[in-house]
């Protein structure tokens, strides 16, 4: 196992997989791998550059309309030269259904970073064991960190449906949606942004017109 | 003549398969004293024995990485408190340097020293709540009362820096809230030469306590290869014997200025990683103490970044130019170039890690947030499978997780 230094590490993996390209990026090596040699760089990384640790796997919601609408993103570690590398992948599959490949065989940490993301974009991990919701609960029916999906969250049952038959009690959006200073992603309206713009007569008590 | 009898093997750890007894399904949390939070763990039991765990989690989910997305890069600075609530300066800080990262922005040297003084007391007190959570898990309650002496000591400290106790909310993209008061540094100072004394003193209740190394000792053995594999990161994987702390290995904020030994385990097991972490206390009072001797003047935020940090509160009041800069990173926030960085600071749990993809402008498209406790949790199934159930609760108490970051 040698230890790579960070200035020759995406040339190196670039001459074996020359599939790989450069991924922008302002502070550690990164790289776009296509989806289907992902594990065999991971597992190049590990075995013959010591990237011994996977600190953590994610994803990008590129949002609706993007192609690709979705990227996974594996960061790796060293803890004998201290380096860290990333490795981002164009999910495959449509979007209400992306996929991406799954680590899980290569280190077992992945198992709950995959379900997290699993969870959060509906991305399918593909070879992985368990892949089940493990923030939100089980039925769940969104998957909040899509773009789509608002910041006061949707109307939904109660994780127990019998509980929620019988009291008839849903999970209520957050009240402060749309309030002052809730700024979107990406762009801001200054108008929009300030709060004397929105029409403040609604509160917990009084519902939001036309919500 | 042949014995007919034979006693049992009483020094069988795990007493599996010995009765044939009915499995039972036991739930544990999400609201149970040694699971510090909102943990469930789901187990399986054969007697005594665990022969399944699985760790439910979420209960505190609060969508914090959502939340980040929809508002500016100074907003969410308080939301970082909310992470490992018991260490909320750590929190800010590595927050603050990963978006300085990203603006490829260089804070003084005086804003790298209060920095490192108020993570380090931050650690000293998560890891006194710790110890003391411990404590009581494995029945010694004395711990828990000497230690939070303690940290009420620090907290009256963060009061008086930050104006709160326990939400800090003290740093800002570029620099701190506020310069530290007159005389303060003398008082932590003052707290750190008292604190040492009492600081042995505890842990001598429970480094030789017999009951305490019972109920440690070979208890939740954690392999130098499964600490890595599984991702664990501060003192549960320096308790495997694995030499990593990102302040010597990978310096930010100055550290790489300061004197300190990284203290690792031999054998993994729950005792190491509480040697692990009284050790670290120790280590914590070196740093302070060290960076108030070399304490630097000048300035305690980035001065020439005029889009990122806002101007002192009198200019705003007088200059017409100043005030407007103000509104500009009140209203748009703070401006970020596009692009994407990872940055992991060594907190008290482990390392918190922030991945901000930034689009420009001053909101995050997208902001990940790798928590330790994460990450330290989910070695817990491969742990408690084949311990007893009094155990189990022994291991929780030395992963020493907060289900606030875990869940975010």
């Amino acid at each position: 196992m040698s230890a790579t230094t960070t200035a020759d590490i995406t040339a190196q993996i670039q001459q074996q997989f020359p599939q790989a390209t450069p991924r922008a990026s302002l502070d550690h090596p990164a790289l776009d791998v296509p989806a289907g040699d992902v594990l065999a760089v991971l597992k190049t990384l590990r075995d013959t550059h010591g990237y011994d640790m996977l600190v953590d796997v994610t994803a990008i919601d590129w949002a609706e309309g993007a192609n690709p609408r979705f990227t996974a993103v594996y960061h790796l570690y060293s803890t004998t030269s201290h380096n860290y590398v990333r490795i981002a992948t164009a999910c495959t599959g449509d979007d209400s259904a992306p996929v991406a490949p799954s680590a899980t065989s290569l280190w077992p940490a992945a198992d709950w970073h995959e379900r997290e993301t699993y969870d959060m974009f509906g991305i399918r991990f593909e070879g992985h064991p368990d892949l089940r919701r493990i923030l939100m609960w089980e039925g769940y029916p969104y998957h909040p960190l899509r773009k789509e999906f608002p910041l006061a969250g949707i109307e939904t049952e109660l994780p127990d449906p019998e509980v929620a038959a019988a009291t008839k009690v849903q999970v209520k959006p957050a009240p402060m949606a749309g309030g002052p200073f809730v700024a979107s992603s990406g762009e801001i309206n200054l108008t929009e942004a300030e709060p004397r713009a929105k029409d403040e007569s609604w509160n917990e008590a009084n519902e939001k017109p036309g919500a | 003549m042949a014995t007919e009898f034979a006693f049992p093997d009483a020094t069988a750890k795990n007493a599996t398969g010995e009765f044939e007894t009915e499995k039972m399904s036991l739930s544990m949390g999400p609201s149970h004293p040694s699971t510090h939070g909102v943990l469930r763990v789901q187990m399986e039991l054969d007697g005594e024995v665990v022969i399944k765990a699985d760790p439910i989690i979420g209960y505190l989910h609060r969508g914090d990485e959502k939340i980040a997305e929809n508002m500016t890069y100074n907003q969410f600075v308080p939301y970082t408190d909310r992470l490992d609530y018991l260490a909320p300066l750590a929190n800010n800080m590595a927050y603050a340097i990963a978006v300085e990262k990203l603006a490829k922005l260089e804070v003084p040297e005086r804003c790298q020293a209060i920095r490192v003084i108020t993570a380090e007391m931050a650690r000293i007190s998560a890891h006194l709540l710790g110890l003391g959570a411990f404590g009581i898990d494995t029945g010694a309650w004395t711990v828990f009362m000497y230690s939070f002496t303690e940290r009420e000591k620090l907290y009256k400290l963060f009061e008086e820096l930050t104006g709160a106790r326990f939400t800090t909310s003290y740093t800002r993209i570029g620099g701190v809230a506020r310069d530290v008061p007159d005389g303060w540094t003398d008082r932590v100072n003052a707290f750190c030469d008292q604190f040492l004394p009492i600081l042995e003193e505890i842990l001598s209740l429970l480094t030789r306590n017999k009951i305490f190394m019972d109920r440690t000792v070979g208890i939740g053995v954690i392999s130098k290869e499964d600490a890595i594999a599984y991702g664990l990161t501060g003192p549960n994987l320096r308790g495997s014997g694995v030499a990593a702390d990102l302040r010597k290995d990978r310096p930010y904020s100055g550290y790489e200025k300061y004197e300190f030994d990284v203290p690792v385990g031999t054998t993994g097991d729950s005792y190491d990683r509480y040697l692990v972490r009284g050790e670290e206390m120790r280590q914590s009072v070196r740093i302070i103490k060290q960076a108030i001797k070399s304490f630097p003047g000048g300035d305690w935020y980035a001065k020439d970044a005029r889009k990122i940090f806002a101007p002192p509160k009198d200019k705003i009041l007088t200059s017409m130019e100043e005030l407007i800069q103000n509104f500009m990173i009140v209203t748009e926030g703070p401006q970020m170039p596009a692009g994407e960085v990872y940055f992991e600071a060594e907190n008290p749990k482990g390392t918190l890690g922030f991945y901000i993809v930034s689009k420009g402008g001053g909101v995050p498209y997208r902001l990940k947030i790798r928590a330790p406790s994460f990450c330290n949790l989910s070695i817990l199934s491969k742990v408690c499978t084949g311990v007893m159930i009094s155990d189990v609760v022994s291991i929780l108490g030395s992963l020493d997780f907060v289900m606030g970051e875990c869940d975010r």
